[in-house]
């Protein structure tokens, strides 16, 4: 099968440099872009391929660019940034993308620049990520001595200037509107939509704010079209993606595959399935913020439209899996603490009823609570949802909350009336 | 006051900044690299370059978990708290770097080696569990893979 995303990854060798990327193939998406078709026509390409946003939300990446002002009565300055913040508990996908071809990102942000006629492009990267920096930086300055970027690039009028912005923490930073904050220097809240970034985002230009798989996905849709792309895929969403496991599995990592692949085939093919000793009980699709599936869902394509349907979300797609030695009501203690600790502040669902979700679990798990609580914990999962927090932190957070709730109930009553922990004896 | 060098990397940034509030977060961190943390003077002096308020500046200072305002050591370990670490061991970890290092999370070895603090995620899940110390990773963590990493470092 073709993997556009890590076809040139090697981690023996090491990543490609400019030379090395463009005897690969690398740089021809771009040329393609610049010399022979309009924004307009860039951005028309990108929405018939069907690229749906992999940071998390899925959201359609053409539709996205569609938003933005374009032509003589738009802004001159507009803003293309890559979300490379990565904090999403258990995703380590962007890092090995940046790390292993850092010239494809590079490449797929002067595209996307292009489609909407940005004037600078910023990467937004995790302090963590040392070795990416590293290598980004280095590919920039291929990129500028080439004349991939800079004034007049490839003659074709168009101007572009790319800069590095390593964060400091907080994983409010990896939100698109708390992401625009803190790279005008200010604290990661949140911002009121709309208006939206893609009309008044960074400095109030027009900005798009897209992960670093998304834009990864550019160059190969330009070369080789969006029937190309589509067809990649086992399911309606087009082209590959970067699924990973980590937790009790034989082989824990990361691997290109088509869109739609199993839950099973990741985890029992790939990852190898359950380490001796222990029996899978039961996983979260995409990071810490996506809703517990069970045995019954192992074989659910993973794709953003069938992993809604069973009632959760694909998110970024690297799986953490729950094995039958740890305890479900303590891993939503410290999934509960971290959301808790990340909450910014700026609303009052999040800033106070993550702490008390996360004191509420604390007691049940150290054999305190009653069972009252759940109820209240049920409540909380409603009062801390969708549409009533500024962002997505707090209903992110109740979603392992609530599937908890309703997969491992029986664990929780344990603990309640045993008064302590089944697996602490 | 600030040193000649954080001025100039300080410049450099603004540069190509739109705005001098744009440069804080890169402001603080040349600062910290400098001098291992931002003491209240040091608020003080990069309030004063970037024609802001310290207030102002403090509130961005204080979001950021990864710009320290208390005095750290020399070397900062940061130990993955999320969740796949937490499923693989996070706990052994945290305690044999508690017993081994004298200290409990927050603090600082007497002789103001090491400090040790929790991070979110680093995103070397299929490497759980893991650390950071200097900006260097390290997964796979056992009780003798850390001692052999802390001796280095002593």
């Amino acid at each position: 099968m073709e993997k556009p995303l890590t076809k040139n990854i090697d981690p023996e060798r090491g990543p490609l440099d400019i030379r090395g990327y463009e005897r690969a193939g690398g740089y021809a998406g771009f040329k393609k872009a610049l010399r022979e078709m309009s924004p307009q026509k860039v951005q028309e390409e990108v929405t018939d391929a069907n690229l749906r946003g992999r940071g998390g939300a899925g959201f359609g990446t053409g539709m996205k660019w569609s938003f933005v002002p374009m032509g003589d009565e738009a802004p001159r300055t507009k803003y293309l940034i890559a979300n490379a913040d990565e904090m999403e508990p258990g995703t380590f996908k962007d890092r090995i993308l940046m790390e292993g071809d850092p010239h494809l990102l590079i490449e797929g942000m002067i595209i996307s620049s292009y489609a909407i006629q940005a004037r600078a492009a910023y990467i937004f990267l995790r302090w963590a990520y040392k070795r990416s920096e590293e290598l980004l930086r280095k590919a920039i300055a291929e990129a500028y001595e080439a004349g991939y970027l800079g004034k007049n690039i490839l003659g074709s009028g168009y101007d572009l200037e790319m800069y590095i912005h390593v964060s400091a923490g907080r994983y409010m930073c990896g939100e698109e509107t708390g992401l625009l904050n803190a790279l005008e220097g200010k604290r990661a809240t949140p911002r009121a939509k709309p208006p939206f970034p893609q009309t008044s985002g960074l400095w109030g230009k027009p900005s798009i704010v897209q992960n670093v798989e998304t834009l990864c996905n550019v160059p190969g849709i330009i070369v080789n079209g969006a029937d190309w792309y589509k067809k990649l895929s086992k399911t309606g969403d087009g082209g590959t993606k970067i699924y990973g496991v980590s937790g009790r599995v034989k082989r824990p990592g990361a691997w290109e595959l088509p869109m739609g692949t199993t839950v099973r085939e990741i985890l029992e093919e790939h990852a190898g399935g359950m380490r001796d000793g222990y029996k899978f009980k039961g996983l979260l699709p995409g990071g810490a913020s996506t809703d517990f599936l069970v045995e019954e869902h192992l074989d659910t394509p993973m794709d953003f439209g069938s992993i809604m349907k069973v009632g959760s979300r694909m998110g970024t797609g690297t799986m953490i899996i729950l094995d039958d030695k740890t305890c479900p009501v303590a891993m939503l203690v410290n999934l509960e603490k971290f959301f808790a600790q990340e909450s910014c502040g700026w609303c009052t669902p999040c800033r106070d009823g993550l702490p008390w979700t996360h004191k509420m679990l604390m007691a049940i798990e150290n054999g305190e609570g009653r069972m009252e609580d759940l109820e209240q914990l049920e409540l909380h999962c409603n009062f801390l949802g969708p549409g009533r927090t500024f962002c997505a932190l707090a209903p992110g957070a109740v979603e392992p909350l609530q599937s908890a709730l309703k997969y491992f109930r029986d664990d929780f009553e344990k603990h309640i009336k045993d008064k302590q922990c089944p697996w602490r004896k | 006051m600030l040193s000649e060098e954080e001025k100039k990397e300080i410049d450099q940034e603004l540069s190509h900044s739109p705005t001098r509030q744009a440069v804080v977060i890169e402001a603080l961190k040349i600062i910290q690299r400098h001098r291992r943390w931002v003491s209240d003077d040091s608020l003080k002096d990069l309030a004063e370059y970037l024609e802001m308020s310290l207030d102002a500046l403090d509130s961005v200072a204080t979001f950021y978990s990864l710009i320290f305002r208390r005095e750290v050591g020399e070397h900062v370990i940061l130990i993955c708290d999320s969740v796949s670490c937490w499923i693989m061991g996070y706990d052994t970890v945290l305690d044999h770097l508690k017993k081994k290092l004298g200290i409990d999370l927050g603090e600082t070895t007497a002789d103001g080696k090491f400090t040790l603090l929790t991070i979110p995620c680093l995103g070397v899940c299929e490497r759980a569990p893991a650390m950071i110390i200097d900006r260097e990773t390290y997964g796979d963590l056992t009780p003798e893979r850390i001692d052999e990493i802390i001796d280095k470092l002593k």
